[in-house]
């Protein structure tokens, strides 16, 4: 506990730190590895879409005595043919799920199953989807996505820099990426709520990226006036001071979600709540993710390559050469940092020589 | 930083700020006594009930504007309403030509609702130029199939190979071109016709009622009058239809692809007056009156999403919403109480108040603008829960930081405040932005969800100005806070701070 709170304050002043920027390319590959299974698992296994995006019907109704077998034949006997679906939900309840139905058969199963399991015709939960409704939601949620990241987009190149919404929409459409494609492996099944899941999930993932990039705007805004650390090196300890509350914001996030999976998949076992919490749950997670490990080392690597960037980074390594080794054209990249991420806190010095 | 010792003034006033928090939350309990707001309205999905949500499809003849569909939801109103069902509603759903209807029947007598507003689109007459049973012909059309003069061979092969008992046959068809034959279906899919262009359109038709044939043997029948337009069309129609052989001498009532009726012209009918009689049941009669009647939609639709849900499952919902609402809560405040201590305080009254305003708010805008609170709303605020709790942490992580630089509490509270309302401010923007496009661009139930995300979200910005802020600014004049008790949360230890050495860089 008391030593989680001592990692914060250690990471806040830069002499613990994570070398998490410098390693861009370990997480690259990593989330690469993640995209390449996600549209894998796309292209070969697709995603498992429910009746709102096929077409169909789906009736739940309440009996302590039907089983699965007489519910499919209590439908079959009803005239339907076609792929039928009979779900044990919970202890009591049958879920049976159609394709398309016309007025007349869905009447007719309704009819069969009042008759076979004595229920009444208002008790039996129905839903009823047309064929191109899943076209329809389609659409929607593409423009939704489309409008959503050129909104987003603007907003942040507004109150942050251009380079940091870029590298916050790339973080985004990873997560939504890697969040699809973990669905599309395991076969959920996929609904509008799971869609309007994957849509909060942009607005979640920005949130997480708002919080370290508000810190690395911080910790940037004189940069090049000074030359004691390079872009790459001020964003990593902004994503190190950030850390605790990044981690913090994540597990409090996923604590009401979580609970609404629990009640929705366990009390209720398919539905809305379920849909939508175990979207979102997913891709916080992933969210989270890349709010650490994709988006500020894209936005570093972005900024790196500005003329004052490379200016401040020859600056800042022939200093580091200069106190270090002689040999400084050999350094990596990455020890560099080390080096200097430990030096660096400003307040950080003193500190430290008081102590040892 | 330079001077960091130095408070940073803010609004300092925190008595102010509680005082404006108190008398909003008084106009809003206010408000909802005088609306007379007493319950939270609840959505279909959690009291049971049946819901329709209907596509506008752009048809041959009719684009899908605006006006159009506002003419369509007053048509569709009317319907409703025509059916005496308690608290039925229609809305518009999305914004300008993007929108969907959606259609609202509380209880358990959605079934008729729904058969009858799902037949949405224009009503035209047109005469039958061939029927048969409602399946395919044999394989060789050609030899079977007596082709229909004066049409192309395209639908006399359409016809022969029309599959009345396919449930695709039955869902209406967007290519019902006016001006053009057209083959279709019967209601019940018994039967099947080719059908000349249409003469005579359903906004033409001025009255239409259902009622008992004395003459007929206390049979039921519908009349229709049709305005002058109608009549002098319906008149040409009839005089010419009437000598013909059957079933040419059949007129067919169609809607949407499909046909309604398909009454036999006994003679030419120049009055504007007529009568459809047959063997109608009472809501038969009814039904084919109301189409008429309001058959006459400007648009054609599709039928999206047909749902129904009792009563028994609507409150296993609410329940299991309420449940999962209580459950994230308290967790969320054991997790504060675990890492921020003595802050968890804060994080609760906070939370209370957000819960306690959201309460408020969704009793009052039921009661005005008709906001129901459905399973995926009750969703977006638990989600919202967490947006909450997170601009705490990061007020609090802020506050540890400007410890570590070597502030006492009282001036961190400020200075950390400066710095975490940016923070909260975009992000808590992207949220609302996130949640209003999802409100323009879902579907259905489910804008339940962005809605209250997006109220969550202000309620969250609304509480950490005027209630969380102005609270850490009292509790920092509290010596428990203030001389860094280690249950406070605040105190060095919890900021990985030892005083001694940050006294040096000051």
């Amino acid at each position: 506990m008391s030593s989680i709170k001592g990692l914060g304050g250690r990471l806040y002043s830069g002499e613990k730190s994570f070398n998490i920027v410098a390693n861009a390319k370990r997480w690259y590959a990593l989330s690469a590895v993640f995209t390449i299974i996600s549209i894998g698992a796309l292209a070969f296994q697709g995603l498992h879409l429910g009746i709102e995006f096929k077409g169909g019907s789906a009736y739940t109704f309440t009996s302590n005595t039907a089983t699965v077998e007489q519910a499919r034949s209590t439908v079959e006997e009803a005239g339907i043919s076609g792929e039928i679906i009979v779900q044990k939900v919970g202890d009591t309840k049958i879920r049976i799920q159609t394709g398309s139905l016309t007025n007349a058969e869905s009447d007719a199963v309704e009819g069969a199953i009042v008759s076979t399991f004595g229920v009444s015709a208002e008790s039996i939960d129905t839903q009823i989807i047309g064929p191109s409704w899943g076209k329809e939601i389609t659409k929607k949620a593409l423009y939704g996505l489309i409008a959503f990241l050129l909104v987003i987009m603007l907003f942040l190149a507004m109150t942050f820099e251009p380079k940091m919404a870029i590298a916050a929409i790339i973080a985004v459409v990873h997560d939504v990426f890697i969040t699809v494609g973990i669905y599309a492996l395991v076969g959920f099944d996929v609904t509008p709520a799971t869609v309007i899941g994957f849509l909060t999930i942009l607005g979640y993932s920005l949130y997480d990226t708002v919080v370290v990039f508000d810190k690395v705007r911080e910790n940037t805004r004189s940069i090049t006036s000074t030359s004691k650390q390079t872009y790459t090196q001020a964003t990593n300890l902004a994503v190190n001071q950030t850390l605790v509350r990044s981690v913090n914001t994540s597990i409090i996030a996923l604590i009401p979600v979580g609970s609404i999976l629990f009640v929705g998949a366990g009390l209720l076992g398919a539905g809305t709540l379920k849909d939508l919490s175990l979207a979102l749950f997913i891709g916080m997670l992933v969210g989270a993710y890349s709010s650490i490990y994709i988006a500020p080392p894209v936005l570093a690597q972005l900024r790196e390559k500005e003329p004052a960037m490379i200016a401040l980074a020859k600056r800042v390594q022939a200093r580091g050469a200069g106190a270090s080794t002689p040999t400084a054209t050999t350094t990596t990249e990455a020890t560099t940092s080390v080096i200097t991420a430990e030096r660096r806190g400003p307040r950080n010095q003193p500190k430290r020589k008081g102590r040892k | 930083m330079s001077t960091p010792n130095k408070v940073v003034k803010t609004s300092t006033r925190p008595g102010r700020a509680l005082a404006i928090l108190a008398l909003i939350l008084v106009s809003l309990g206010a408000t909802a006594l005088v609306t007379d707001a007493s319950s939270v309205r609840l959505g279909l999905d959690l009291r049971g009930g049946t819901s329709v949500t209907l596509q506008p499809r752009a048809s041959a003849g009719s684009d899908v504007t605006s006006e159009a569909i506002d003419q369509a939801v007053e048509i569709i109103r009317q319907r409703v309403n025509s059916l005496g069902v308690a608290e039925s509603e229609v809305t518009a759903q999305g914004s300008g030509t993007n929108r969907q209807i959606v259609i609202s029947v509380p209880g358990e007598n959605g079934r008729r609702v729904v058969d009858l507003v799902g037949q949405t689109a224009e009503l035209r007459f047109r005469q039958v130029l061939a029927s048969g049973p409602g399946i395919p012909n044999a394989t060789d059309t050609s030899t079977v199939a007596t082709p229909v003069a004066g049409v192309s061979d395209a639908i006399n092969q359409a016809y022969a190979n029309l599959d009345c008992t396919n449930a695709a046959s039955l869902q209406g068809t967007g290519s019902d071109d006016p001006t053009t034959p057209i083959t279709a279906c019967s209601k019940d899919g018994g039967a099947k016709y080719i059908l000349a262009p249409a003469e005579v359109l359903g906004r033409q038709i001025s009255k239409a009622s259902a009622g008992i044939d004395t003459q007929a043997g206390s049979a039921w029948s519908v009349s229709l009058t049709f305005n002058n337009e109608g009549t002098s069309a319906f008149g040409a129609l009839t005089a010419r239809v009437t000598s013909l052989p059957e079933p040419t001498n059949q007129v067919a009532i169609v809607l949407d692809g499909i046909v309604q009726s398909s009454p036999r012209i006994n003679e030419a009918i120049p009055s504007g007056t007529a009568q459809i009689t047959g063997s109608f049941s009472q809501v038969e009669a009814q039904d084919l009156a109301n189409v008429l009647k309001y058959g006459a939609l400007p648009l054609a639709f599709d039928r999206g999403e047909v749902q129904q849900v009792s009563p028994t499952l609507g409150s296993e919902q609410l329940d299991a919403g309420l449940l999962a609402g209580a459950l994230g809560l308290i967790l969320v405040t054991i997790y504060s109480f675990f890492y921020y201590r003595g802050l968890g305080i804060v994080v609760t009254g906070s939370l209370t108040v957000a819960a306690f305003m959201i309460y408020l708010l969704v009793l009052v805008l039921g009661e005005t603008i008709g906001f129901t609170l459905t399973l995926a709303g009750i969703a977006g605020i638990i989600v919202a829960v967490g947006i909450t709790a997170d601009s705490f942490v990061v007020y609090f992580e802020r506050i540890r930081d400007e410890i570590r630089e070597g502030r006492s509490l009282r001036s961190a509270v400020e200075s950390g405040w400066v710095k975490a309302r940016h923070t909260i401010l975009v992000a808590d923007a992207v949220s609302i932005i996130a949640a209003a496009l999802l409100y323009f661009f879902a579907v259905g139930g489910v804008r339940g969800f962005a809605f209250t995300l997006g109220l969550t979200t202000l309620v969250d910005l609304f509480v950490v100005f005027i209630f969380t802020k102005p609270m850490m600014t009292l509790m920092a004049k509290l010596k428990f806070f203030n001389t860094g008790s280690r249950f406070s949360g605040v105190s060095d230890k919890s900021s990985g701070v030892t005083r001694s050495t940050t006294k040096v860089e000051a």
